[in-house]
C-alpha cells in the first residue's frame, strides 16, 4: 500500500504585527506519515496544534519550514507547503476535503442545497444530488422539517451533521475532518463513525482530529498525539 | 495538473498602472505601502495603482480586496475599457488567443471586447444601465452591441435572463427606475452577462443593498458561475462577500498589491501586516 501523506520537519509559526509582532510558535519538527486507506487520529490538549496541522496540510495556513508530500491520484505526488494554489485549488475540487469543527455556509441556502453543492457541477445536475443529499441527511437523523430550512438557524448539532454530510458527499480521496462528533448525541455519533467507516472502505484516507475516546478508539487506526506542537507520540490501534 | 493550467489564463495582467497627474521615474519608488501614501511627495501625482501582475484561469473568480481608495477600482475599469491605463499590459485568451496587449488596441476594438468578451457590473445600476431604456430594452442593447439582430430572438434571450436573475418577466417593458436597487441590480447583473462572456467584473455590486437582498445577489451570483463557468473578477472591500465568492484574493493597500493567496489562507493565516489589521477588524 502506497504512503498517502508524509509530513516531514514541519513548522509553522504565527508573526503578529498587530501584537507588537508577537510570533507563536504552533508547530515544531513534525513528522509523520498516512497509508493509503488509513485512519489517523490527531490528539492532544486543546492548544496542542491538531487544528492548525490540519489546516497547514490543507493549506488554508502556510508552513514556514518543511515537506507535506501528498500522493495525488491525478498528478503524483505534490509538496502541499510549495504547490501553485492552482494546484491546490484543483485537489480541494477532486481529491481532498476538510470538514471543519464550524459550519460556514451561504445565507439563505437551504440544509439539502448545503450538503448537495460539492456533487453539483452544473444545474442540471441539481435534482440528482438532491436525493443523494437527502438521502444522506435522513441516514444522518436531520429531522424531515428542517431539509428545506436554511443551516444558520439550526442548533449546533443539526449543523454538524450538515458539515459532515458536505463534506462526505463528493466521497473524497483525502478528507481532513475536525471533531466530527463533538456535538452529537450518542446514537448520531455511531452513525458518523459509520459513515467515515464506510469512506474508508471505499479507499478514503482519513486524518481525524477528536477528544472522544469512543470515536477514536472505534475509527483510528493508527493515533498520533501532540503536544506543546511537538508529536510526542505515535500508537498504532 | 501544474503544468496543464500553467498557460490555460484567460486572462494575464502585466505591470497594471495608472498615475493621475505628471510623473518622475522615482514617482512609484516614493509610493506605495512601505511609503504610506499613495501621493507622489515630489510632484503631487496619485499613484491609483502600480505593478498590478496576476493571472486568471477559466471559470476561477479572484477576488481584489482592499480599503477605500486603495485602487481596487482603478484594476477592473481599466480593464473594461473604462479608463485609460498610464502603463502595463494585458492579454485576454479569446482575443487573439491571448498574443496582444489589449490596453494598447483600438478603441473600435476594445469596443468589440468590450461587447463579445467581457460583461461588467457596477456598483450603482445607473452607472450600467441606460435608465431611460426599459430592462428588456437594456439587454437588447447589449445583445444588439453583439451582433444579435433578431427582434424575436433579443426577447426570448432578455426574458430568460431577467428570469435566471429572478426578475419577473412581467416587468421586461418596465424602466429600472421602476425598479427597487436590488432588482436594478439584477437587470444590471442580466445586461452584463447577456453576452455570454468568458470574463466578468463585478465592482462592489452588493455594497448598496440591504443584507436580504445581498444574500440572494450573492446566490445568484454563484449559480451563475457555476453554471455558466465564467471566469470572474469581484471588487469588494466586504471580507465576507470575498469569503462567499472567491477561490483566489489579492489584497491592496496604496496602490499595491501587498498579499495574494488562497482566499481562506488570506482570511485565516495573513502574513501582511496590513492584511493581519484588516481581518482582525472584521466584525
Amino acid at each position: 500500500m502506497a504512503t498517502i501523506l508524509e509530513v516531514k520537519n514541519l513548522r509553522k509559526f504565527f508573526h503578529l504585527y498587530i501584537l507588537n509582532n508577537k510570533q507563536i510558535e504552533a508547530l515544531t519538527d513534525v513528522e509523520f506519515s498516512m497509508e493509503e486507506g488509513e485512519i489517523v487520529g490527531l490528539t492532544g490538549k486543546s492548544g496542542s496544534g491538531k487544528s492548525t496541522l490540519m489546516k497547514t496540510i490543507y493549506r488554508t495556513y502556510l508552513a514556514n519550514e518543511g515537506e507535506i508530500n501528498y500522493l495525488s491520484s491525478a498528478s503524483g505526488i505534490v509538496d502541499l507547503v510549495t504547490a501553485n494554489e492552482h494546484t491546490v485549488l484543483e485537489l480541494r475540487r477532486k481529491e481532498i476535503t476538510y470538514c471543519s469543527q464550524f459550519l460556514k455556509v451561504i445565507p439563505r441556502v437551504t440544509a439539502v442545497d448545503v450538503v448537495a453543492d460539492p456533487i453539483v457541477k452544473k444545474e442540471s445536475d441539481r435534482i440528482l444530488a438532491r436525493e443523494v443529499a437527502t438521502e444522506l441527511i435522513q441516514k444522518l437523523g436531520l429531522p424531515k422539517e428542517l431539509w428545506d430550512a436554511f443551516p444558520s438557524t439550526f442548533s449546533g448539532g443539526e449543523q454538524q451533521r450538515i458539515n459532515i454530510a458536505h463534506a462526505i458527499i463528493s466521497k473524497p480521496r483525502f478528507l481532513l475532518v475536525d471533531e466530527p462528533t463533538a456535538s452529537l448525541d450518542a446514537k448520531t455519533k455511531d452513525i458518523v463513525i459509520e459513515l467515515i467507516l464506510d469512506l474508508k472502505k471505499q479507499g478514503t484516507s482519513v486524518l481525524l482530529i477528536t477528544h472522544d475516546e469512543y470515536t477514536l478508539s472505534n475509527l483510528a487506526d493508527k493515533i498520533v498525539h501532540l503536544q506543546h506542537g511537538r508529536i510526542v507520540e505515535q500508537t498504532y490501534a | 495538473m501544474s503544468s496543464s493550467i500553467k498557460n490555460d489564463w484567460v486572462l494575464k495582467v502585466e505591470n497594471l498602472t495608472k498615475i493621475y497627474g505628471s510623473y518622475s521615474d522615482e514617482t512609484i519608488a516614493l509610493t506605495g505601502p512601505q511609503r504610506g501614501t499613495n501621493i507622489c511627495p515630489i510632484t503631487g501625482s496619485i499613484v491609483a495603482c502600480a505593478n498590478i501582475s496576476f493571472e486568471l484561469y477559466p471559470g476561477e473568480v479572484l477576488g481584489i480586496v482592499g480599503e477605500s481608495g486603495s485602487g481596487k477600482s482603478t484594476i477592473v475599469k481599466q480593464l473594461f475599457f473604462d479608463m485609460e491605463v498610464t502603463n502595463g499590459n494585458a492579454y485576454l485568451k479569446p482575443y487573439k488567443n491571448g498574443t496582444v496587449n489589449i490596453l494598447t488596441e483600438s478603441n473600435q476594438k476594445k469596443r468589440y471586447m468590450r461587447n463579445h468578451l467581457m460583461g461588467m457590473v457596477y456598483q450603482n445600476p445607473r452607472d450600467g444601465l441606460n435608465f431611460s431604456f426599459t430592462s428588456g430594452g437594456n439587454i437588447a442593447e447589449k445583445l444588439l452591441m453583439a451582433d444579435m439582430f433578431h427582434v424575436g430572438k433579443i426577447r426570448e434571450r432578455a426574458s430568460s435572463l431577467l428570469s435566471k436573475t429572478e426578475v419577473p418577466v412581467a416587468r421586461m417593458d418596465d424602466l429600472p427606475a421602476y425598479f427597487s436597487g436590488g432588482m436594478q441590480q439584477r437587470v444590471q447583473i442580466s445586461k452584463a452577462i447577456a453576452n455570454n462572456p468568458p470574463l466578468l467584473f463585478l465592482d462592489e455590486i452588493t455594497s448598496g443593498l440591504d443584507v436580504s437582498v445581498q444574500a440572494k445577489v450573492l446566490d445568484l451570483i454563484r449559480g451563475l458561475q457555476r453554471e455558466l463557468g465564467i471566469a470572474m473578477i469581484v471588487v469588494s472591500h466586504d471580507l465576507s462577500v470575498i469569503r462567499m465568492l472567491t477561490d483566489r484574493t489579492l489584497v491592496l493597500k496604496d496602490g499595491r498589491i501587498v498579499e495574494r493567496g488562497l482566499t481562506d489562507q488570506i482570511l485565516q493565516d495573513p502574513q501582511h501586516e496590513y492584511t493581519q489589521l484588516l481581518v482582525s477588524s472584521l466584525l
